[in-house]
């Protein structure tokens, strides 16, 4: 009998959600004006923005046209700014520009100015939502765990920086652990999903097997391998 | 107290136009004053349901750009005569209306009948959008599959946070209405059962719609179901639909319960999960 060449099993493609900070800023008209007042800015902090990838929010200097939004992101180019993403741009406004190849959806959240003193209030660890998550929508939480009462649809995501409970069926996806070292589960009272992901690991509805479908199951990254089990 | 009212579905084809036409011969036939506003601006076809394409000289668009007045617009139905219809524009597109001329022409509807019924296109774009806008209630019309519920799903998503209600932190009634429904293939496994569909969608049931041929028929006939064959199951259906929606508490389903079950009946009964 030939010995049949043993095939060498494809690399596993590890995607990971993480997050940067980004600086972000907003252009206002009139620019010549708003221009002059960031070079001042940057000749007294130049180290502010040195090596910052930044993200630049169109949304009011959009309303100047497309002329004037093209020799602005120039003008920022020519600073050394290193424009990593653009905010509250309109279809067509940058076509045919090297620009337009610009990520525009940027999942993130507010955090506080710059120079906010070390102070500023405590932002909430967990995220409770009242209802369920319609297919479409998207509930991104970076900063701890969510809870969802209801049901998380189909073609619906859940993405949280560290657990997901899921309190009736969840049937989309639910991506858990994004912060390194958070120790994230899933947890859903029954278990009808797209994709679920924790710290790293992914795997889509035809990976586990009919047995766990319907039930309420736990998910949880162990030693390099996610590990579904069910609760009841 | 006026109401507006969508009829929405995100998918197309699962019957939002005809079950527009039910609800407003329906509720005219119940003794309401009802205008149909045909949101499908290039796709029109509320005239021809209703048997009124002939009739048609002034449209939405001409009357959100100000080129006739509300009143040069509107039909009225030649069989009911608290039923009008105010045409969509067939040679134009989505991009002619506009957030304000629509909210001034619905404010101006609400003024002159009881129900503003708002037939939506399909799609989740600026025409389903601004059809949404401003409502009091919405009829969220699904059949019995898959396909059909998400997409319904994600336009209830889209009730929740983009209308004005919604964004004004009040309460906007959303209604389930399962048409095209078969109770022996979905017994059979065939399609999807209503206590799937309402599992799912997690909104109150108004009513189950049978899969018809009279609905067809009195389609292409330009006259509502509900006026050309009152007696047909389906014209039942949306008879007590509309008595659900004016606050009758209907219990029997007729229309589509076998005489044994009374499941879709307890199921009419049962309060949506959220």
């Amino acid at each position: 009998m030939p010995q049949q060449a043993e095939t060498p099993s494809p690399p596993g493609i590890q995607v990971r959600g993480r997050s940067f900070m980004a600086l972000a800023l907003t252009p206002e008209p009139p620019l010549a004006i708003w221009f002059s007042a960031l070079d001042d800015h940057l000749r007294n902090a130049a180290g502010l923005f040195a090596d910052r990838p930044l993200v630049v929010d169109l949304t009011l200097a959009a309303a100047e046209g497309r002329e004037a939004v093209l020799i602005m992101l120039d003008g920022l180019e020519t600073r050394g700014f290193r424009v990593i993403g653009l905010e509250g741009t309109r279809p067509g406004l940058l076509d045919g520009t090297h620009w337009a190849r610009m990520p525009t959806q940027l999942h993130g959240r507010e955090v506080a100015e710059m120079r906010a003193s070390p102070s500023a209030k405590q932002a909430p660890t967990s995220l409770v939502i009242e209802g369920p998550v319609r297919s479409g929508q998207s509930v991104f939480f970076e900063a701890g765990d969510v809870t969802v009462i209801g049901a998380v649809a189909s073609g619906a995501e859940v993405i949280a920086g560290g657990s997901i409970h899921v309190y009736g069926a969840l049937r989309g996806r639910a991506i858990a652990g994004l912060r390194p070292n958070s120790d994230a589960r899933i947890f859903c009272s029954r278990m009808e999903a797209e994709m679920v992901g924790v710290d790293r690991l992914y795997r889509t509805a035809e990976h586990w097997g009919a047995g766990l479908h319907g039930r309420a199951v736990q998910i949880r990254s162990d030693r390099g391998a996610l590990r579904l089990s069910a609760l009841d | 107290m006026s109401k507006v009212m969508v009829v929405t579905s995100g998918k197309g084809g699962v019957g939002k136009t005809t079950s527009s036409a039910a609800l407003g011969a329906a509720l005219a036939q119940a003794g309401q004053s009802v205008v149909l506003v045909d949101f499908d601006v290039g796709l029109r076809n509320l005239d021809l349901i209703l048997g009124a394409e002939r009739r048609v000289v002034f449209d939405l668009v001409n009357v959100i750009q100000g080129d006739a007045k509300l009143p040069q617009a509107l039909i009225r139905d030649k069989r009911l005569e608290t039923l009008h219809l105010l045409p969509a524009s067939q040679t134009r597109d989505k991009d002619a209306l506009t957030a304000d001329g629509v909210e001034r022409v619905i404010d101006e509807l609400r003024q002159r009948f009881d129900w503003v019924l708002c037939d939506s296109p399909a799609g989740i774009e600026k025409g389903a959008t601004l059809a949404m806008r401003h409502a009091d209630v919405a009829v969220v019309v699904t059949n019995p599959e898959v396909s059909s519920v998400r997409d319904s799903d994600r336009i209830i998503g889209m009730l929740d946070s983009k209308t004005v209600r919604a964004e004004a932190g009040e309460k906007l009634e959303k209604h389930l209405l399962l048409t095209r429904y078969d109770t022996a293939r979905a017994a059979r496994g065939e399609m999807m059962k209503v206590e799937d569909v309402l599992e799912i969608l997690a909104i109150p049931l108004l009513g189950v719609v049978p899969e018809s041929p009279d609905v067809l028929t009195a389609s292409n006939l330009g006259a509502p179901v509900t006026l050309h064959n009152p007696a047909a199951p389906a014209a039942k259906a949306y008879a007590n639909a509309v008595r659900r929606l004016m606050g009758e508490d209907v219990r029997d389903e007729d229309a589509a319960a076998p005489k044994r079950g009374g499941l879709i009946s307890r199921l009419f009964g049962r309060r949506a999960a959220a």
